[in-house]
């Protein structure tokens, strides 16, 4: 890495390197059955230059030929957007524990009877049923080092749990899943399996829902699946910057329910989605996005801020290998005061939802979304009754986020980059078949 | 760039001389470059290299994989997945068997897209992008281009040794139209295998992609419910995919007695005028090749033919479970996973009726176009239209707000009942599957009609 920066600043004013390497193992389960053991190794390498005040960017996997990668930079530079940031010289970063040693010392033999255990519990409470199971371990290294003297460089641990059900009937299928995981390693598989089960409870009944406009509970995952992805655009400072939010000049404005508060957190303890500093070097920060339903602020990486005039809020993510752009590490929902229970009894007829499918597929920018309900159940009287098939939601987020009937007091991590509680939300059109 | 030639044949002995059933190592090396554009501005514009290899191993039903980018003490890495493979087994391995080849296909491409100066790639985008902005009303706009070309050399105990090429170009272009609070977008996704002429001369039809992006500000949203929908070429291509292709995907059913119950061929799925192909033999489509990822030939597969169910797509483990025969579909995105059974080039087979024919009985109704995306749960799927029309008394009206459709692969494909004389592959598509994402696929399909097809709305 050094002897690239070396070779960079030769040829350009500033110059930053960035290096990830990590090692994975996973255990694989297929149709409840041990299927296969996995390792992977890898390691990949981004230079990043700005020459003639234009940034230059190549990257390497694998076996990284510093010279070519410098060269490729240069040719990239001449076209390169002009960069309006300074890169981060020498920086105190908060401490963020993200690495357990205990978790790469899993022996291979305990992962798979965690990968058992799970499967017998799900196949033990429904016969019939096709189980996918995933027990996986890994350990990351990133490095960061820059030709202003700035550099980074951190360890994160990661140990999870994943578990699929398929239960067909006929030409009926039904699919159920939970994952969780932690940079510590797991060893109740409880937590996953009690899940599972809860949602084969509940499916176990047909119900049929009618066409109307309907109250919704949306649990974590049904949150997840359909509400989020829209904020995700919406608070994306670059998104902002180009006017494209429909709520990037609201700041300071009441735009949701006074009892929504959403924060980005980077900064949560042996969570997979902190670290002590994003992937340009710049310290990582708890940032207020939502604050009881006033927009408080956005999130940005350092070219993003200097176009917007702003400060990086440390959310300089690089995707796939690409340029840094704003992306939440983790976001945090505020929890209310209603549970689950208490919000299925406050309705006569409605919905839950805990996976939509599609909704990612609509007009995200204007907070539109629509899907079908894979996995969901109608509620009557107050009392889940059954599962609901060949049933479409639409709505839109910021009509529903802006008047919620309650948001719940069960907080939980969901595909390990957003904790929330369910939100139970007014009036959502439901078309189905029945 | 490590030479991987020098590396896979290295390795040759070592795989025949392991005491594993079958073992399997793949090595790769790719450059690739990109620019997308945010708005006017370039955003980024870059030049990547990557290379990285793997073993795969089987020992009584059981696989050890391995991947890594690092090439240093390579019989170890066939040590581990082959230990990987005897921890993980306890059953009996079991492959259809294939001959062994050894070939040399090259990318066949004239001129490879990554080495066309970025100078060039640029100035073409450049027009595109001003073409956007030139429409009052577009708020922002987005474009997305890559080039790719790979080189993969695939080897295995059984004696095979297969160097491929290919090129990839896509791009995809989108249009944000905004006013007041309202925002709508329509994108075009174009896409070659690695002939940049083939992204050229977009310029009326990026043009007309604006245009419906304004138009979509003051359209109506159509009400949820059941439609006569009809979708164009594109769209419909999205449908087979998703309604039906993964479906066809054994990896799913082969292990499980109740899926082989519900897919049993012979199965009446649709119309008798219904015939759907999968087939990676066909030349020059985004999801052609030779061998797959396992070094099977790929064929031209039936999955319906004349509305009942024929067929389906195999890796070597599912066909030798389910006692057919191999159709080449184990693919891999990259190195870093091992193959699954996937799609290729998708595509329903042209039927005789014309597009006025289709929708001249039609009094009210939805004409769907273009695609944002898709998903499927094998029985029940969405996907969406990048833009709808209502088809009133048997003309097409006013413009509507995009819509999303979804169905139950058992009831819908019944419920196509027109397929169109206008075959079109679009080739800009990219499927996820299993974290794989975005594999090269083509998708095509004439016009279809589908009755009773439910529309999510107001």
């Amino acid at each position: 890495m050094e002897q690239i920066l070396a070779r960079a600043e030769k040829v350009a004013k500033e110059a930053e390197v960035f290096e990830v390497s990590s090692e994975e193992t996973q255990v694989r389960f297929e149709s409840n059955r041990l299927k296969q053991m996995q390792t992977n190794q890898s390691t990949s390498i981004a230079l990043r230059i700005i020459k003639d005040g234009r940034v230059g960017y190549a990257t390497a996997a694998g076996t990284a030929d510093g010279q070519q990668l410098v060269k490729d930079a240069v040719e990239t530079a001449a076209f390169g957007s002009e960069a309006k940031f300074k890169l981060p010289g020498d920086t105190r970063y908060p401490k963020v524990d993200i690495y357990d040693s205990a978790v790469q010392a899993v022996p291979i033999k305990e992962m798979v009877d965690l990968g058992e255990a799970m499967v017998a519990t799900v196949t033990g409470h429904t016969p019939g049923i096709m189980c996918d199971a995933i027990v996986s371990r890994s350990v990351m290294t990133v490095r960061l080092i820059n030709s202003r003297g700035g550099q980074a460089e951190y360890k994160k641990s990661f140990f999870g749990l994943d578990i699929e059900g398929n239960l067909i009937q006929d030409t009926d299928m039904l699919f159920v899943g939970e994952s969780e995981n932690s940079c510590h390693p797991l060893s109740d598989t409880k937590k996953v399996t009690d899940i599972v089960l809860k949602q084969l409870e509940l499916a176990k009944n047909r119900a049929k829902s009618p066409t109307k406009v309907l109250p919704v509970v949306f649990t974590p995952n049904g949150v997840a699946s359909a509400l989020i992805m829209p904020l995700l655009s919406a608070f994306n400072g670059k998104i902002v910057y180009e006017g494209a939010s429909p709520i990037g000049n609201k700041t300071g404005q009441k735009i949701f329910d006074k009892n929504f508060s959403l924060r980005d957190d980077p900064l949560v303890a042996f969570r997979p989605a902190s670290r002590p500093c994003d992937d340009e070097g710049v310290a990582s920060q708890r940032t207020l996005l939502i604050n009881k339903g006033i927009v408080r602020g956005f999130l940005y990486d350092l070219q993003t801020a200097a176009l917007a005039g702003k400060k990086s809020t440390g959310n300089g993510n690089r995707g796939r290998g690409s340029l840094p752009a704003p992306a939440p590490s983790a976001l945090v929902v505020t929890p209310g005061k209603t549970t689950f229970d208490e919000m299925v009894q406050d309705i006569k007829e409605g919905l839950v939802i805990e996976q939509l499918m599609g909704a990612g597929q609509g007009n995200i920018l204007g907070g539109d979304f629509s899907g079908n309900v894979l996995l969901g159940y109608k509620i009557e009287n107050g009392k889940i009754v059954g599962r609901v098939k060949d049933t479409m939601v639409s709505g839109n987020v910021y009509k529903i986020l802006k008047d919620i009937a309650a948001i719940g007091s069960e907080t939980r991590w969901v595909g390990g980059f957003l904790q929330t509680p369910p939100f139970y939300c007014k009036g959502l059109s439901v078309s189905s078949k029945g | 760039m490590p030479d991987i030639d020098a590396v896979a044949q290295s390795l040759a002995a070592e795989l025949k001389n392991r005491k594993s059933d079958y073992t399997e190592a793949r090595f790769e090396e790719s450059q690739t470059s990109h620019i997308v554009y945010r708005g006017k501005v370039m955003e980024s514009i870059g030049r990547s290299t990557a290379s990285g290899g793997n073993v795969r191993a089987l020992v009584k039903g059981g696989w050890g994989f391995t991947s890594f980018n690092d090439f240093a003490k390579l019989p170890d890495r066939v040590s581990l997945a082959v230990e990987q493979a005897r921890s993980a087994g306890t059953g009996k391995s079991n492959l259809a068997p294939i001959e062994s080849a050894v070939d040399n296909i090259p990318s066949g491409v004239s001129q490879d897209p990554v080495t066309i100066p970025l100078a060039d790639k640029k100035r073409l985008l450049d027009e595109y992008n001003e073409i956007i902005w030139s429409i009052p009303q577009i708020k922002t706009s987005n474009i997305n281009y890559s080039d790719s070309r790979k080189k993969v050399v695939f080897l295995n105990s059984e004696g095979s040794y297969i160097t491929q090429e290919r090129a990839d170009v896509a791009l995809r272009l989108t249009a944000i139209a905004a006013k007041d609070s309202e925002v709508q977008q329509v994108g075009l996704s174009i896409g070659s295998r690695g002939d940049f002429k083939a992204i050229k001369g977009l310029h009326q039809k990026i043009k007309e992609m604006s245009q419906n992006a304004v138009a979509l500000l003051t359209a109506p949203q159509a009400k949820g419910g059941e439609y006569t929908v009809v979708l164009d070429p594109i769209l419909a291509g999205v449908f087979v995919h998703e309604a039906f292709g993964h479906l066809s995907e054994s990896d799913f059913v082969y292990e499980n007695d109740r899926m082989q119950e519900i897919m049993v061929l012979g199965r009446q799925f649709g119309v008798e005028q219904l015939n759907i192909v999968d087939s990676a033999a066909e030349p020059g489509l985004r999801g052609s090749y030779k061998y797959d990822d396992e070094g099977t030939p790929s064929v031209k597969t039936y999955l319906i033919r004349e509305g009942k169910l024929v067929g389906r797509l195999h890796s070597r483990e599912t066909a030798a479970k389910m006692n057919e025969k191999p159709t080449g579909n184990a693919r891999a995105i990259n190195y870093r996973y091992p193959p699954i059974v996937r799609m290729t080039n998708t595509y329903i087979e042209p039927g005789s009726i014309s597009f006025e024919e289709m929708i001249s009985d039609i009094k009210e109704g939805i004409y769907a176009k273009n695609w944002y995306g898709g998903m499927t749960s094998m029985e029940m799927f969405t996907f969406s239209a990048g833009e709808a029309y209502m088809i009133r008394k048997g003309k097409i009206a006013e413009a509507i707000r995009p819509i999303m459709l979804t169905g139950n692969v058992f009831n819908t494909l019944k419920n196509i009942d027109a397929i169109g004389n206008d075959l079109d592959m679009n080739q800009g598509g990219g499927c996820g599957k299993g974290g794989q994402m975005p594999l090269p696929v083509s998708n095509g399909s004439p016009h279809i009609r589908i009755q009773r097809c439910l529309v999510g709305g107001k």
